[in-house]
């Protein structure tokens, strides 16, 4: 095995036994939560990464998996974890039509188009309240008490989202996807529908965004629709954990996913209340300042632009070998 | 009848504001071909500055657009110039990270005013913020007619820049084509940041006039570059008469939707028409003027 794999074993292993040698339930949450964003942002990276249609209306599809796993316990009176089988099919429907709409669309267009329909989804949730109860929210009441169960859970996830995504960037969909992302007009000549890989990308992506949601709905026991629709607590951190960790690259989202919550964490709490509190205000600040700092100097995110990284760290040694990781 | 009126007069003058909004957005997609998703912060930065100057130094927020738009003027230069302008150098996997860095901006910005003002609601109470003007049964929101004068003066004062001097043909002919630009001469570089900073100082200048009527918190700029996009949208990106079309169609709609449907539903209009015009008429209403 090369060394680079033992990294990676090493890493595995222990997210697999981190909740047995760590007891706080604190830092288990925060691995869940990291957890989940993995989804997320792999979901969002397969759709813009990979396939260079970039959106920023993830939130739409998080929310309805929530909605999806909230409703079946408060309208079809049967456990929210039914809702983790129906969100996946559920968001694939509403991705769907969406699709229609929105690949239409390019560039700025498709963009924009996106963000304007995750907000038409945010305000029919807030309106329609015999079905959502509005600003009211969903609350249920979790199955378990132990985290360890919602955390395996969560790394089964997660792990199934990213071993999805590989499998499909290795097959000959995933030739298309990049193909359509170089240059939509050379694919199309090629033969590639380029509607239809689009929405195969989308209905995948989707598919595993609404999953996270209704695990956040399982896990977290409440939600409304601020929280679940909110453009820039989904929408645009799906974005950032993507491109930090590095868009196109399979394992640049899980990375980007770790940074951001370890970090919001780590500023929400004042890093562990060493510092004053005042510091605790500046965890978006922070985000801010590392979007714009990565966009300029690593554009494609830690990993990938490892080397240079490498490159920062080892400045006297030897070059190391390329080891992106993707 | 007499409702239906008075929704359409609150519609259009609150719609010259609007059109302001998206004059400046206007400019930097037409000039850069990016959405500025930073806009609507740019102008809750101008709302702040204004409200200081009232707060603490008295002076009237009609005044202070004369410190408002020169700051985030150059405000917008150096955004340009240290931040977007170096992005095009980059190869990158994403195309769209030029938005992505105006979002970067956008959320530094809003915290930062987060960070010295706190999260409260300000606002600014002048003596005649609630004058109102009545002709016949209709009344008209006397800031709002002067906020409304005003855009329309400073709207006006833009086409002259834009089509009589050379600097604002340079900015056309950058919009145009920037290599041909680029090989008759004009600095294309200098153009980009002017435009950016023409397009902050109209978002100041909007923030500004809406401060007497509005109020204002840290994060009220993120509705307000929803709009700024909905209004470009709709006029078609980069033509500035869609622009104010697009302002004066949006503020009709909403206030419309405001009273006919429900006030919840006031920003969903807005959606919903920006939606269906990108299906249906995706070159938005200049399309139908041939401007």
């Amino acid at each position: 095995m090369k060394p680079n794999h033992w990294s990676k074993l090493i890493i595995v292993l222990f997210l697999a036994i981190f909740p047995l040698i760590v007891p706080s339930d604190y830092y288990r949450h925060i691995f869940i939560l990291a957890l989940m964003w993995v989804v997320i942002g792999s979901s969002w990276n397969l759709l813009a990464g990979y396939t260079g249609q970039v959106s920023f209306g993830h939130a739409a599809f998080f929310g309805v998996g929530a909605y999806t796993a909230g409703l079946c316990v408060t309208k079809l009176h049967i456990s929210a974890w039914w809702g983790m089988l129906l969100a996946g099919p559920v968001c694939m429907v509403v991705a769907f039509f969406i699709g229609c709409v929105c690949f239409r669309l390019r560039g700025p267009y498709f963009n924009l188009a996106t963000l304007a329909i995750a907000e038409i989804f945010r305000l029919t949730a807030i309106v329609w309240r015999d079905l959502t109860e509005g600003m009211q929210g969903i609350l249920i009441m979790r199955t378990f008490r132990n985290k360890t169960y919602y955390y395996y859970f969560a790394l089964i996830l997660a792990a199934a989202c990213i071993y999805a995504i590989y499998r499909v960037i290795r097959s000959k969909w995933g030739y298309y996807f990049v193909a359509i992302r170089e240059d939509q007009d050379a694919a199309e000549s090629m033969g590639i529908s380029s509607f239809r890989y689009k929405t195969f990308s989308l209905l995948i992506s989707s598919f595993f965004t609404g999953l996270a949601g209704a695990f956040y709905m399982n896990y977290m026991g409440f939600i409304d629709p601020e929280v679940v629709f909110s453009l820039y607590f989904i929408s645009i951190m799906a974005i950032l954990v993507a491109i930090i960790g590095g868009a196109g690259t399979i394992w640049g989202p899980a990375v980007g996913a770790f940074i951001m919550v370890l970090l919001q964490e780590t500023f929400r709490s004042s890093f562990f209340g060493l510092f004053p509190k005042w510091v605790s205000q500046a965890h978006v600040l922070v985000f801010g300042l590392l979007v714009i700092f990565v966009i300029r100097y690593m554009t494609n995110g830690i990993v990938g632009d490892w080397i240079k990284v490498q490159r920062l760290w080892s400045k006297n040694k030897e070059q190391p070998l390329a080891s992106t990781g993707s | 009848m007499d409702v239906f009126i008075q929704t359409m007069v609150s519609g259009i003058l609150i719609g010259g504001i609007y059109a302001l909004v998206g004059l400046g957005m206007t400019l930097i997609m037409g000039v850069m071909r990016i959405i500025n998703l930073a806009h609507g912060q740019l102008m809750m930065v101008a709302m702040y500055i204004t409200f200081v100057l009232y707060e603490y130094f008295n002076i009237d927020p009609y005044f202070s657009l004369l410190v408002s738009m020169p700051a985030l003027f150059l405000l917008g230069v150096l955004i340009q110039k240290y931040l977007l302008n170096p992005l095009l150098r980059i190869e990158s996997i994403i195309p769209q990270n030029q938005i992505l860095m105006t979002v970067g901006v956008a959320m530094v910005l809003t915290e930062v005013m987060r960070f010295i003002f706190q999260s409260d609601y300000k606002s600014v109470k002048t003596p005649y913020s609630s004058a109102v003007l009545y002709i016949s049964s209709i009344a008209f929101n006397f800031p709002m007619l002067i906020a409304f004068g005003i855009a329309m003066l400073l709207t006006a004062g833009l086409f002259f820049f834009l089509l009589k001097t050379d600097t604002g043909k340079s900015v056309r002919a950058t919009a145009q084509n920037k290599d041909a630009a680029l090989l008759l001469g004009v600095n294309a570089e200098w153009i980009t940041q002017l435009t950016y900073g023409l397009g902050a100082a109209l978002a100041a200048a909007a923030g500004t006039l809406l401060l007497p009527i509005y109020y204002l918190y840290p994060d009220v700029g993120g509705p307000f570059t929803l709009k700024a996009f909905i209004i470009t949208v709709l006029g078609g990106l980069g033509s500035t008469v869609g622009a104010i079309m697009g302002g004066l169609v949006l503020g009709v709609a909403e206030s419309l939707g405001a009273t006919y449907i429900s006030m919840a539903l006031k920003d969903a209009v807005g959606m919903v028409i920006f939606v269906l015009v990108l299906v249906f008429m995706p070159g938005g209403l200049k399309t139908l003027t041939k401007v």
